[in-house]
């Protein structure tokens, strides 16, 4: 994943965990394709829709409404030969359609909305006050399978497999209902980042004009990983779990590691994968005594059962028995199930609104897959492998017969989902949002001047 | 606020809380001497609590500290004139600390921690005085209300390590405060939040009186920037420009920003020089290196600073890191994607402005995640890890303990320093602050015995004609 930052805090350049492409046998007529694409864009990405989005209302005819506020977002491409265009900018939906059409994008990332135009930075700058820095930008979050190498035994890396998924599942539930509960937004978006991941964009003006320090204390309020390459434990609860937590854990990670990720992951059933269980125990002797259990192969004569199921068992038992009623054993269970489970969200990627993200429906380089919407309510039903590919979508295209019957290129094609569910669950109500605050803020200004006027 | 050269002329505003806000600068007439004593008093407090800070002093250690720092030097032998002095000496380093982007942060940082200690020493009603300057209009929560949410704000409270273990939430009174207005508290999963709206405790009102100070504050010395370089600059050149100038560099100690005139690190030289010189959290990053050939973002950052605050050259800097990295991503990509970021550590892109390396507070409060190699060793390995380490420097099981005492306690750089004497037989009286600082002593150190080595064998002058390469 390539990650950059925008000038204002320090635009080094930071491009992690992008291992060399490995040949992907199975992929071959899956293939990306630079001439694929070019059809793409030609004939299925939503232009309309993106714009809408970023408009937020202000492509509108109402007074209040701020016409210079799309050409204020920065937009950047990366093109074929990792040529990167940072601080492109658009005055109109037109204006974006035709620049994706002839540069054709490998990748479009989404920057935030700065105080002038980004693409007249230079010329602002030169004319004397440092004006150009960042004014709205919305929330986001990053979460990446790779975060999750240490306790995903199916694959590493790049790779992502319908075992290790739900690891994201867990990510989008927790993480979406808290902010809609605890932090109140309502316009949240989240997306398949193409290959390993998902994105989430919350979209609230009250979320796109938080500060830095608003944003990092969002991300600190999720992060309960604290651990590192060189400290075993990963996670440390407190004596008491905040309520927040008390609910993730109660409505999504204790099921979720239950029912899928140990028998999934099969957490418990070598002594290798065992013991990174045990060593997160505090309580020697209860350590050893389940190692004593474990190992001891003929009491598990139950075939039946899985195996890993029938030693989580054993744990929660023993840790309630009076042998080992030790405080924080208790705890401890909690803390092996985060461990395994809770989101791990990219920090920095939240931290700051000048970090630049994917752009929903682009389509990833590597995969071939479109960074389509994910719908937190149905998310346990999303199948990253099922994904509609760039070749997919063409061989649709070339079946569907004439696509001059339709208004828009994907009606028809398996795209058509994803797009319909972005205007209707998401689209809709933040507009409907956006002209209700527009109109609200115009007509307290006009109250405001009134009332000097009459001073 | 006008300054006099002469006689004195106390005049003392009338009904001044005894915690200010600082708001204006006050209408008084200051002598010259006056003007500069003060301003380096409040200094002494404030670098007493940036050294605080930096050893990762608990909060109640902290208000101890900051009370005691404040008695022994913000007195004044007229008591009609103590609130003069506070105010007088805080609008002082204003001009002082106004003048660049760091020095702003770093007072900010400092007068808001000095702030917060300072009014959690107050009385509630004191305290309620100033929310009301503040314009902060709560409204606590009614009892309907209350009864909803009472479970969730035992259990925060109960959750929450620094609300102490008497809080009945029964007796508390709450706010409800936008959660934008409480970051911290936000942060540290401190407060209940609902819809948008955290649950705020009278005794966290700190952290909101905080916030609010801050960015009054950090809003004014971006006004008083604008002031000083348009025109105070200029009209004081004779008078008080020369001593804010001179206050400015006399008390924060150097940031290593440039590496040394005679500090100069070859490429040769580079991992001999790590094995013997370099603080754990240097040498970790650096093993991490030369062994995945691959650091994250953070890694590359901390270390790289370091190398060029320690006198590596911008050419070979780009030759080491080409070096490593390239195995794992090929000649091509590293001059593609991670040139440049070094060439901006250099200050030969973006800005252009030089980075400065990180000192041991900025490392010590970085959030490692996974994958990540740097931070402080002290503070992020585990116990067992960080022994291994040690051990593998060469400190011994005596010192280790003392060592890990350190660390339990949270004194990060305490644990460094005692690392720092043992190998080097030598103590450390100022203490480590810096990595730079640690490996510029520890140069002198093995240089003056390299010399000392010479003159009795005659043989290891090679080594030394090395270092000097
Ligand atoms: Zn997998």
């Amino acid at each position: 994943m390539t990650r950059l930052e925008g000038e204002g805090g320090g635009d080094d350049m930071a491009i992690d965990g992008a291992e060399p492409a490995k040949p992907q046998l199975c992929n071959v007529p899956e293939g990306f394709d630079p001439n694929y694409l070019k059809l793409y864009y030609g004939k299925l990405f939503p232009y309309a829709e993106i714009f809408k989005w970023m408009s937020y209302g202000n492509d509108g005819k109402h007074p209040g409404c701020d016409h210079t506020y799309f050409g204020r977002r920065e937009f950047s491409f990366t093109l074929e030969n990792d040529i990167y265009l940072r601080f492109q900018s658009f005055s109109s939906s037109s204006e974006l359609e035709s620049s994706i059409k002839e540069k054709c994008p490998f990748k479009i990332d989404i920057g935030p909305v700065y105080t002038v135009d980004p693409a007249k930075r230079h010329a602002y700058a030169k004319a004397g006050d440092n004006v150009f820095s960042p004014v709205e930008r919305e929330l986001i979050f990053d979460i990446d399978m790779t975060d999750y190498d240490d306790i995903r035994y199916c694959c590493s890396g790049a790779d992502v497999c319908l075992d290790c998924w739900p690891l994201m599942t867990i990510a989008i539930k927790v993480i979406d209902t808290s902010l809609r509960d605890d932090f109140g937004f309502n316009h949240i978006l989240w997306a398949f980042s193409g290959r390993r991941g998902v994105h989430c964009w919350v979209c609230d003006l009250r979320a796109r004009r938080l500060t830095n320090e608003q944003r990092g204390a969002i991300a600190e309020y999720f992060r309960v990983y604290k651990g590192n390459e060189n400290n075993h434990k990963k996670v440390s609860l407190g004596q008491v779990l905040h309520p927040f937590l008390v609910r993730s854990y109660n409505e999504v990670l204790e099921t979720f590691f239950e029912e899928r990720l140990l028998p999934g992951q099969k957490l418990l059933e070598t002594e290798e994968r065992f013991e990174n269980v045990l060593q997160m125990i505090p309580d020697e002797s209860f350590a050893s005594d389940l190692r004593g259990r474990w190992q001891d192969h003929r009491r598990s004569s139950n075939v039946k059962e899985d195996i890993n199921i029938v030693r989580w068992q054993q744990l929660k038992h023993l840790s309630k028995s009076g042998k080992h009623k030790a405080q924080g054993l208790r705890r401890c269970v909690e803390e092996i199930v985060f461990s395994f489970t809770y989101p791990r969200i990219d920090m920095e990627v939240s931290k700051h609104m000048n970090h630049l993200l994917k752009a929903p429906f682009c389509v990833h380089p590597k995969t071939g897959r479109v960074c389509v919407p994910i719908d937190p309510d149905h998310c346990e039903e999303f199948d990253p492998t099922a994904v509609p590919t760039l070749s997919s979508l063409l061989r649709e295209l070339n079946m569907g017969g004439p696509v001059a019957d339709h208004e828009n290129g994907w009606e028809g094609t398996s795209l058509s989902k994803s797009i319909r569910f972005f205007r209707s669950s998401f689209l809709q109500p933040l507009l409907k949002s956006c002209k209700e605050e527009i109109e609200a803020s115009y007509n307290t200004e006009l109250q405001q001047s009134k009332n000097s006027l009459s001073w | 606020m006008e300054v006099v050269p002469t006689h004195r002329k106390a005049a003392v505003p009338d009904a001044t809380p005894a915690l200010p806000l600082y708001r204006s600068a006050p209408q008084l007439e200051v002598r010259l001497e006056d003007f500069e004593l003060f301003a380096i008093d409040r200094l002494r407090v404030l670098k007493g609590i940036s050294d605080a800070l930096s050893r990762g002093k608990r909060p109640d250690e902290m208000e101890n500290l900051v009370s005691g720092l404040w008695k022994a030097n913000m007195r004044h032998q007229d008591s009609s004139r103590v609130v003069e002095k506070d105010v007088i000496s805080h609008f002082v380093l204003r001009l002082v600390y106004c003048r660049t982007e760091d020095l702003r942060k770093w007072f900010l940082s400092m007068e808001t921690t000095l702030f917060r200690y300072r009014f959690r020493l107050l009385s509630a009603s004191a305290q309620r005085v100033i929310m009301g300057e503040l314009d902060l209009p709560y409204n606590s929560v009614i009892s309907a209300e209350f009864e909803n949410v009472k479970d969730k704000l035992n259990q925060v409270a109960r959750s929450s390590v620094s609300a102490g273990p008497s809080l009945h939430t029964a007796e508390t009174l709450f706010f409800k405060v936008p959660f934008e207005e409480v970051p911290e508290l936000v942060a540290g999963r401190k407060v209940f939040i609902h819809k948008g709206f955290a649950y705020v405790a009278m005794h966290q009102v700190v952290s909101v009186v905080v916030t609010q100070f801050r960015s009054l504050l950090s809003k004014a010395l971006v006004l008083t920037n604008r002031k000083w370089t348009s025109s105070i600059r200029e009209q004081e050149q004779d008078r008080l420009t020369p001593i804010v100038e001179a206050l400015s560099s006399s008390y924060i100690g150097p940031d290593y920003s440039q590496p040394e005139q005679f500090s100069e690190m070859s490429l040769r030289e580079i991992d001999k020089v790590a094995a013997s010189s370099f603080p754990l959290c240097m040498r970790h990053l650096f093993e991490k290196l030369r062994e995945d050939h691959h650091l994250k973002h953070g890694g590359r950052m901390q270390l790289g600073l370091f190398l060029k605050g320690a006198g590596l050259k911008l050419d070979d800097a780009l030759a080491f890191w080409k070096a490593e990295l390239s195995r794992k991503v090929g000649a091509e990509r590293f001059d593609k994607e991670y040139a440049y970021s070094i060439r901006h550590n250099y200050g030969k892109e973006g800005k252009r402005t030089d980075y400065t390396p990180y000192s041991c507070q900025k490392i010590i409060l970085s959030t490692p995640g996974v994958g990540d190699h740097h931070g402080c060793p002290y503070r992020y390995f585990s116990d067992e890890n960080l022994r291994a380490a040690l051990g593998k420097m060469g400190v011994g099981s005596q010192i280790m303990e003392d060592v890990m005492d350190k660390v339990r306690n949270r004194h990060y750089q305490l644990a460094c320093t005692l690392t720092f004497e043992s190998i080097h037989g030598s103590s450390c009286d100022a203490g480590i602050n810096h990595p730079n600082q640690y490996f510029k002593d520890s140069q002198k150190i093995l240089q003056a015995k390299v010399i000392h080595s010479c003159s009795t064998q005659g043989i290891k002058c090679t080594i030394q004609a090395d270092q000097r390469a």
